[in-house]
């Protein structure tokens, strides 16, 4: 089996080994090995990749061809460029992270593994498919299992976050099917068959007309998953009721589903249409980036502040996207990263404090530092790379998009590009917010003095999410050039 | 000559930061101390050697110092646009090295004495090395947007450090507001380093100030009040360097950076991060020089001068001794401002240019020395206020002494090293802006005056009553100020006009007998005011402050521009903005959201009732629907 | 093919029939008669099979067949029909229809 079904495969095969288990300590240790297993693959997917890549030029790579449903023309159709592998190995540390955060979860914890390694797969599902329908199927696999893991293990008013969530996601799938379907009837614009394969579409001009009727719907399709203004509320009410590894792996993984759809489907195959509509959806989406940096400095509680913040940033990829250069691309697919392992950090360490505290409003605590060293140590840590701190990725990111969208000299790309780049002011009003009220000061409470120290496991996962956002920082040529080099296509055919 | 090794000035502190951040619960707090004095003893070992290599044994190319780049790609913007890492040697970087080197050692020795016995010791020397490690960063840098990077790391470092006492609400709020305002000026630095990439295509210095560079950047027209748009994105630089170097209007966080220990506003709040924004000026300075006729330095010019006035004349109403530091540093680093603001290009020309960075060298250590020695006074009485201390020369002669020599060094006194570099000052303004001439030559009288009237009111003045018998200091903490107070004399007979110059090609300075002596009596009528004033306890200062009414109460409460900044961000900003866009978020776009849920309710609510349960009404609706399609089948279609 | 009767009178008598259940059907309370006009129903179109087939494809049997069909199939219908009700009125003491209605929105 070639080393990308097998992605998709070791997830399955972990939730049929959980079947067998009975209770907590095996199930995780079932899950902890099956993703172990999966960040290893996904490393050494890395690795094959630069060895590939060495050798062949064509998009994509460890391609794979399987007729699924042949009247139709659905294909299995698997592949991976730059961007894939690095969203794919985002992907497998953020979900051993989450494995690690939830090692103390009481409540049916066969089930909860279960429906959390499914959601994996479908996400491993989306970044290696290059058919159009397979995407989507793997993307309703990632999304579905939302509903139970915040409907069933969440807290607070869990079954309306739930719902509301299932419910914007999969209006917004619906949309994203009109769209993907508009651009299936349109794949024979050139002659030949109708078809769903991204990199055959990729090759045919779709009439200019359709390009702008669909781009909208396949925009949206995804970009609300992404949390693309005024499509962001199910993500802070989600963010809220979800258990920490939700959060972890929603904020960290599943919103990147967005602007990654955007890119590779939307934008990709409808490049007129793309072009035709940036402006309307830059403005949108530049808003969404102030507007979520703003709203988050009124937020008290903790994962309020960070899902708004994510509304921010993810704001800020959906701007590079439409920003349309090079550079801008480069960052957007940095950002999406970075991000990634930032939020999922995030959501981890409020999830140690709040599990410790019983409360995440930071104006009820006061003075963590002393009392939680380690932990508050890295939520400051986090915060500054959250903030754009160099040396840490999001500034790697940031930089980018910047100095991508700084190549457009006229005056409305101009204001565009001046209001992304206050953000990182904003941003620092509302990080250093928190950490001033929650971290530092007198502690409020008296139950705050003796806190349960950080344990292996909390460690582990920190750490598991501290080394790429370092690493990233420091040295960002290497993942920055796997992902230049992959964005050729696009240029060749949206610029 | 190869300098390549000065890689290693930045790489050392960052290694003892690693070290010590990994296992600042693990080790000892002497250990830690002497690591962090062995890790910046080898920084400035190196940096002296660079300094002597680079003044002494280096030939000159063309009559002019050479620069040396050493550099690796660390980022690629675009195919032309990249960022690199590296080290630049020219005068200006090996003139900071040696400042930073010095007064960092000078404060890792210090504070072994000073934080003797802190929780966060290990921690506190993992900071400085921060601090030391992004500030050579900054120095070294061979790009803008390097500087750029290392410019936020020492933001951070500075914001970790003044809330080193975190668990004091002033510190926090103090740590937070240095952080924001600088992050604010940062916004407008980033903006115009951006606007240079694009326009001119590099960031590398070489290319931007050397002459194809200077070119390209002037081929651009007006576009916004007599500015091209490189203009413009030197003047966003400029706010950037305003926020670090705290001008008028972005000061407002260095007086409450005080809140940090002692040591640190020494090193950041005195003497290194914050004429960061003097250096990135010099550090630009053929492009401030160039572009649209040297606009963006009038504008440099006069903000130096009007931060200067505003901070002198504070100055002399505060109580806390470090405040009035604190301001006074705003004034001297003023001073450097409009000395570059004031300064031409060749020859003889970039008198200000040289006085502004001899000037920084100078104040660089004058200024450590007066903190250090102010440092050494709280330590021993315990407070900040100058009302609580009195007659300390009895019981702290070190500390004394070496306060008034940085004292007579700040105020201009012939001999001392501030002299030398004033008095280029003033030559500068004297000839290229009269009205900042006035203002510069009024503010060495009040400068000359409250340094004075701190010095008085702290060792001598009324003899205050003490719990504690104040003593001095241990020997960790004289030493520095022993060895800072002999710089505060010494830097004043350097070379300084034959090594750092805006063309690099250096002139014969000397000094002028006139200004010299003018600027000589203004300063000793300050100190002889403030002697009047202060060495007793006399009731001059309250009848003073009475007659000056409204005025006083204006400047000792800062012009009120702390609560303008404060209305604004809190009544504005938190209260209407934001609040207003939680508020239309919650009602407006998630309302939006559960009224299309809702109205699914509802309408399902409305229709429900057609199941009703009853098997006859559903064979009526089936019956019926067979008799409209046959209907309309029959006499429609 | 019966003497002096034309298809059309058939016809008729099973439309009469037809409606005569649906009216049944529609309006009656009891289920058991209920019961007897779905019975009704059924038998008209059992004779439609039977008379079209006789009447106008006289060569072919598959009316009959399908009329033989109807009635075994309503035959069973009509065991588990009122084995249902039997229980229902176990349940309900009642067979009125309208007693029924519990399963609704």
């Amino acid at each position: 089996m070639d080393i990308l079904t097998l992605l998709v495969v070791v997830p399955v095969l972990t939730v049929i080994a959980l079947l067998f288990t009975k209770d907590l300590k095996q199930s995780r240790f079932i899950t902890m090995i099956g993703s172990i297993v999966q960040l290893g693959m996904a490393i050494n997917l890395l690795f094959a990749y630069f060895r590939e890549r060495a050798v062949n030029a064509s998009i994509m790579l460890f391609t794979r061809d399987l007729t699924w449903f042949e009247s139709l023309n659905i294909h299995y159709s698997i592949g991976v460029d730059g961007i894939s592998v690095a969203l794919i190995i985002l992907t497998s540390v953020v979900v051993l992270a989450g494995v690690f955060i939830s090692w103390k979860i009481d409540d049916l914890p066969k089930e909860f593994f279960v429906t959390l390694v499914i959601l994996s797969a479908g996400v491993y599902g989306v970044f290696i498919s290059v058919d159009l329908f397979t995407l989507f199927v793997f993307y309703e696999i990632a999304v579905i299992p939302m509903y139970l893991l915040i409907g069933i293990w969440g807290s607070g008013p869990r079954e309306y976050a739930a719902m509301k969530l299932t419910l914007m996601l999969m209006g917004a799938s619906a949309l994203l099917l009109i769209g993907i379907l508009g651009i299936y009837f349109n794949s024979n614009a050139d002659g030949g068959a109708l078809t769903f394969n991204i990199l055959e579409i990729g090759k045919v001009n779709i009439p200019i007309e359709a390009q702008k009727l669909f781009f909208p719907f396949t925009f949206i399709g995804f970009a609300v998953i992404g949390a693309f203004f005024p499509f962001h509320t199910w993500s802070p009410d989600g963010h809220a009721s979800a258990p920490t590894a939700v959060s972890m792996l929603h904020a960290g993984v599943l919103m990147k589903l967005g602007g990654y759809g955007v890119f590779r489907v939307a934008m990709f195959l409808l490049p007129e249409g793309a072009k035709h509509w940036s402006n309307f959806f830059l403005v949108l989406a530049v808003i969404g980036v102030v507007y979520g940096a703003f709203a988050a400095i009124k937020q008290t509680d903790l994962k309020y502040i960070n899902a708004y913040s994510s509304v921010s940033h993810l704001g800020m990829v959906l701007v590079a996207l439409l920003m349309m250069n090079k550079t801008a691309w480069n960052g957007a697919i940095l950002q999406s990263l970075s991000h990634g392992f930032m939020t999922a950090l995030f959501f981890a360490l409020i999830g140690m404090i709040y599990g410790r505290t019983h409360t995440r409003d930071a104006t009820k605590m006061g003075g963590l530092l002393k009392t939680l060293p380690f932990i508050s140590m890295i939520y400051v840590i986090a915060g500054l790379a959250s903030l754009g701190l160099p040396g840490m990725s999001g500034f790697v990111a940031e930089m980018n998009i910047f100095a991508g969208a700084f190549q457009h000299p006229d005056l409305f790309h101009r204001i565009i590009s001046i209001l992304t780049v206050s953000a990182i002011v904003v941003t620092a009003v509302y990080i250093l917010r928190v950490v001033g009220m929650m971290l530092m000061g007198p502690i409020t409470d008296s139950h705050f003095e003796h806190l349960p120290k950080d344990t292996w496991y909390e460690r582990a996962g920190i750490y598991l999410l501290m080394i790429p956002i370092v690493g990233i920082g420091m040295l960002p040529l290497w993942l920055s050039n796997m992902i230049m080099s992959s964005l050729d296509p696009f240029i060749q055919r949206l610029l | 000559m190869n300098f390549s090794y000065t890689f290693l000035v930045p790489l050392i502190p960052f290694a003892v930061f690693i070290f010590l951040g990994f296992f600042y619960n693990r080790i000892k707090e002497n250990i830690s101390g002497w690591i962090g004095v062995a890790g910046l003893t080898s920084v400035a070992v190196l940096s002296y050697y660079t300094a002597i290599q680079y003044f002494y044994h280096t030939p000159k190319l063309d009559g002019k110092f050479q620069t040396f780049v050493y550099s690796v790609n660390w980022m690629n913007f675009t195919d032309t646009l990249k960022v690199d890492m590296g080290v630049l040697i020219d005068p200006i970087s090996v003139m900071m090295l040696v400042v930073v080197s010095t007064i960092s050692l000078m404060v890792h020795i210090y504070s072994m004495g000073y934080m003797h016995g802190d929780r966060g010791f290990t921690k506190f020397y993992a900071f400085l090395s921060l601090f030391t490690f992004s500030m050579m960063g900054l120095v070294l840098a061979t790009n803008l947007f390097q500087i750029y990077i290392f410019w936020e790391l020492v933001g951070v470092s500075s914001f970790l450090l003044i809330g080193y006492y975190y668990e004091k609400p002033s510190a926090v709020a103090a740590a937070k507001k240095a952080f924001i305002v600088t992050r604010f000026a940062d916004f407008g630095f980033l903006v115009g380093i951006l606007l240079v990439g694009y326009y001119l295509g590099s960031f590398d210095f070489q290319y931007l100030n050397g002459p194809e560079g200077i070119a390209a950047a002037q081929k651009f027209g007006s576009i916004f009040m007599g500015f091209s748009v490189i203009g413009l994105a030197l003047v966003l630089m400029f706010m950037g360097g305003a926020g670090k170097s705290a001008m008028f209007p972005l000061h407002i966080w260095l007086p409450d950076a005080m809140e940090g220990p002692t040591p640190v506003s020494a090193l950041i709040h005195a003497a290194t991060m914050v004429v960061a924004g003097v250096y990135l000026v010099a550090r630009m300075f053929p492009m401030f020089n160039f572009v649209d006729h040297g606009s963006a330095l009038h504008i440099v010019a006069w903000v130096g001068a009007i931060s200067t006035l505003i901070a002198a004349i504070i100055a002399l109403t505060q109580f806390d001794i470090k405040r009035v530091l604190a301001f006074s540093t705003m004034s001297q680093i003023g001073y450097m401002m409009l000395a570059l603001g004031v300064s031409g290009y060749d020859g003889h020309e970039g008198v200000g240019y040289m006085a502004s960075m001899w000037h920084l060298f100078t104040h660089a250590m004058f200024k450590g020395l007066l903190f250090l020695g102010a440092g050494s006074v709280i330590h021993a009485v315990h407070s900040n206020l100058m009302q609580d201390m009195g007659g300390l020369h009895k019981y702290m002669k070190i500390t004394s002494i070496t306060f008034l020599i940085a004292a007579l060094s700040i105020a201009g006194f012939p001999g001392f090293s501030g002299f030398f570099s004033k008095d280029e000052i003033l030559i500068a303004t004297f000839h290229h802006n009269r009205p900042i001439f006035y203002i510069t030559l009024f503010v060495a009288g009040l400068t000359a005056f409250y340094m004075f009237r701190l010095y008085f009111s702290i060792f001598w003045n009324k003899k205050t009553h003490y719990h504690h018998t104040p003593h001095e200091s241990p020997l960790t903490m004289t030493i520095p100020l022993v060895f800072l107070a002999i710089m505060s004399i010494v830097p004043g007979y350097f070379p300084f006009t034959e090594w750092v110059t805006p063309d690099k090609v250096g002139f014969h300075g000397h000094i002028d007998p006139m200004m010299a002596s003018i600027a000589t009596t203004v300063g000793v009528l300050g100190i002889g005011l403030a002697y009047f004033f202060y060495f007793k306890p006399t009731d001059y200062p309250a009848k003073i402050s009475a007659a000056f009414g409204t005025f006083y109460v204006w400047t000792k409460n800062k012009f009120y521009i702390d609560e303008l900044y404060l209305f604004v961000t809190r009544n504005i900003i938190f209260k209407y903005i934001s609040g207003s866009f939680a508020w239309f978020d919650k009602k407006v776009v998630d309302g939006t959201m559960n009224l299309i849920g809702n109205s699914t309710v509802v309408g399902s609510e409305a229709i429900k009732g057609v199941q009703s349960g009853k098997v006859q009404d559903y064979a009526f609706a089936f019956v019926g629907g067979v008799i409209i399609l046959v209907i309309v089948v029959i006499y429609m279609l | 093919m019966i003497a002096n009767v034309s298809i059309y009178e058939i016809l008729t008598v099973s439309t009469l029939l037809f409606f005569i259940g649906l009216y049944g059907f529609l309006t009656r309370k009891n289920l058991i008669t209920l019961l007897m006009s779905i019975e009704l129903l059924l038998n008209a179109s059992v004779i439609n099979f039977v008379v079209i087939n006789k009447y106008m494809f006289p060569d072919f049997l598959q009316g009959v067949y399908f009329s033989i069909f109807i009635i075994a199939v309503a035959a069973s219908e009509t065991a588990l029909a009122i084995s249902i009700i039997i229980n229902l009125y176990r349940l309900k003491v009642s067979v009125n229809v309208d007693k029924t209605e519990t399963m609704k929105y």
